[in-house]
């Protein structure tokens, strides 16, 4: 799905990413961990293709084409999509039409927007006033209408509160299709922490792919990740196993620490 | 008013725009047409264009002036309104004359209100009578055809108690006219529960000068609702509509949307003066220069105590060219009253852009979506038809401007 090879990124002059690799297969979802100011958010943004983060070196290849200098819009349209951290307000432009232009029928656009507590904000303008949480779910709303195949989410769960991180969690694994709609209303999509969901996950393999960046991992509760990453020192220092065990080293241990620890034997 | 003052004032300079040699126009009362379907084509295109609609279909009365000769003025069979010259309903209404004329807006206020003041008296005269709400709206067009020509009006409009009227006025110039002047004075009065909305549409040359003297005077429980759309070449323009909040709980909104093409001057603005307590006041403008220039002023005058009042200024560049200057004034003189403004211009943030670029539009189709929200404000009390036609420019002119 996703192949970055060898990639070097400057932000404004200065280089942040360096020598990145990262492979992330189809139906697979990959944890990106790391102090703050380390790059995790110029990852996202260069995979997006945002204009500021210059690729001075290596490749991003997305469903076998090489999409390093792609412009933005050809990167959603061949099914990128990302939920940024702070997005800007758009004055004057409905949510509604919003959704609608990411590719949302009226109809589906009012049935999505209900089952995320959204429906109050369909004819405000998009962002204008959202809080912490209403920006989330406003993002994952649009995704959702979107249907990106690569999902990029940076930071889901900041500024969310307990109850909103289960609507959070499971709108995102909604748009991973790591729910099996069709067996109820695609509009709803199903649980997430709902064991009987977890065991009819036919889609899985055949799901879409997703990268989130998350400090405390409470996302992971709802959204099934298979592979972690530590990014340190502007480098993917090493690739592990199970996400919830490298949160877990590095809750004990520390960043550095469990970057070294990880990098010898990895996580078990 | 003693005409020796009107006199004098013919040489008072005017408190904002560029002052004016009316000496170079040819100020005459001659009938260049004697009926609206004797406009050139252009000029008809041009009405259309400003909302004025000649098939009169779900309109209850229609008034066309064309240089200084009213040309038509015709109420729909049964409707309970009245509407004619001004000059006419003057001799009919000694005692409205009274009342009414030159008590909103001063005569000796600035050149342009003495010129009118002085000469015979064209422009609408419209009454509601108390009680009386009309439905379809009624339109007005004012329009300049002649060469060189000085165009004077003096619209007065009363709404009486609990009286509502919506009224489409669309001002324009035809496309041939290389020299001119348009002058207008507008009175309005909106009596005790009534509501008037207005919604003006101006569609001069870019060799037109224009100078518009508007006052509004709202009673107890009123509500005058405007809404200007500017969008077209004018060679200056200068006006400055205000609206005093005179009873306990009117209410007044001002909306404008200004777009300034490459060689037009705009200096527009809006103001509220808010008299007695529990009033209230939103003065919203959205502009754009393309390259032309404009003056966007606000005041806010809070007189009284428990008003509450907004004012907003945005504007958007969309060109290297010409500029864009907010004028955002508030005036609170007394201790216990809520008043507002924001303002901001500038360019297009390409943060703004990449958002939606990232939803998989590209950057023309970002940056018309962006102009199109801009340009989207809550503009009430239009008729279906044309709040159609102003979005359908308005989406034109965010698609043209995208790229």
């Amino acid at each position: 799905m996703l192949h970055i090879e060898h990639l070097t990124v400057a932000v404004d002059g200065k280089t942040i990413l360096q020598d990145i690799n990262l492979h992330i297969a189809p139906g697979e979802v990959h944890v990106l961990l790391g102090p703050n100011g380390t790059g995790k958010s110029t990852l996202i943004s260069t995979i997006m293709g945002f204009e500021r983060y210059k690729v001075l070196e290596g490749k991003i290849i997305f469903k076998g084409q090489d999409i390093t200098t792609a412009p933005c819009y050809e990167r959603a349209k061949l099914g990128i999509g990302v939920m940024i951290q702070r997005p800007p307000t758009i004055r004057g432009l409905s949510l509604r039409k919003m959704v609608e232009i990411c590719g949302a029928t009226p109809k589906e656009t009012e049935s999505m927007a209900k089952w995320m507590g959204m429906s109050d904000f369909l004819d405000r303008s998009v962002n204008e006033g959202f809080s912490g949480g209403e920006l989330k779910r406003s993002e994952l709303l649009q995704l959702m209408a979107q249907k990106p195949e690569l999902l990029l989410l940076d930071e889901p769960e900041s500024g969310v509160d307990i109850e909103n991180i289960a609507l959070v969690g499971r709108a995102a694994n909604y748009i991973l299709q790591h729910t099996d709609c069709r067996k109820g209303d695609c509009q709803k999509p199903c649980c997430g922490n709902n064991t009987e969901c977890e065991d009819n996950n036919p889609l899985k393999e055949s799901g879409h792919s997703g990268l989130i960046i998350t400090h405390l991992g409470h996302i992971l509760k709802y959204v099934p990740s298979s592979h972690a990453h530590i990014l340190y020192n502007g480098t993917l220092t090493c690739q592990s196993g199970d996400p919830l065990h490298v949160l877990q080293c590095i809750a004990q241990s520390g960043y550095e620490r469990c970057v070294r620890e990880t990098c010898r034997g990895g996580v078990r | 008013m003693d005409k020796h003052i009107l006199e004098e004032a013919l040489n008072k300079k005017a408190a904002f725009g560029n002052d004016i040699d009316l000496s170079t126009f040819d100020d005459n009362n001659d009938v260049h047409v004697l009926s609206p379907e004797e406009l050139t084509d252009t000029g008809k295109s041009k009405l259309e264009k400003v909302g004025i609609d000649l098939q009169e279909e779900n309109r209850s009365a229609t008034y066309v002036q064309v240089d200084n000769a009213a040309v038509e003025s015709k109420v729909k069979e049964q409707t309970p309104l009245e509407l004619m010259n001004t000059g006419a309903a003057a001799k009919k209404y000694p005692e409205l004359v009274e009342k009414y004329w030159w008590k909103a807006v001063k005569p000796d206020t600035d050149k342009y209100t003495a010129k009118t003041a002085l000469e015979q008296e064209q422009g609408y005269f419209i009454r509601v009578k108390a009680g009386t709400q009309i439905t379809a709206p009624l339109q007005a067009c004012v329009f300049m055809g002649h060469e060189d020509q000085l165009q004077r009006v003096h619209n007065v409009i009363i709404l009486e108690e609990g009286a509502e009227l919506n009224i489409i006025s669309g001002c324009a110039s035809d496309t041939s006219v290389e020299h001119g002047i348009h002058i207008g004075i507008s009175e309005m009065f909106v009596g005790k529960n009534a509501k008037l909305s207005f919604t003006m549409i101006h569609s001069w040359g870019e060799h037109v000068t224009v100078r518009p003297r508007t006052v509004t005077i709202v009673e107890e429980g009123g509500t005058y609702l405007s809404n200007y759309v500017n969008m077209e070449k004018v060679a200056d323009i200068q006006m400055y509509p205000t609206v005093r909040l005179v009873g306990k709980g009117a209410v007044t909104r001002l909306n404008s949307i200004l777009v300034a093409p490459e060689g037009a001057h705009m200096d527009i603005g809006g103001k509220a003066v808010l008299e007695v307590p529990g009033t209230r006041a939103e003065v919203i403008t959205r502009s754009i220069s393309t390259g032309g220039e404009i003056i966007n002023r606000g005041n806010l005058t809070g007189a009284a105590e428990e008003v509450q009042a907004h004012l907003e200024c945005h504007g958007l560049m969309l060109s290297k060219k010409g500029y864009i200057r907010a004028i955002p004034e508030l005036n609170s003189e007394t201790d216990n009253n809520e008043m507002s403004h924001e303002a901001a211009v500038g360019r297009i943030a390409p943060e703004e852009i990449e958002y939606l670029m990232a939803r998989g539009m590209n950057e023309e189709e970002a940056t018309a979506t962006i102009v199109r929200g801009f340009l989207n404000i809550n503009i009430e009390g239009l008729p279906d038809s044309l709040a159609e036609r102003i979005n359908a420019t308005l989406d034109t002119f965010s698609v043209q401007h995208g790229s």
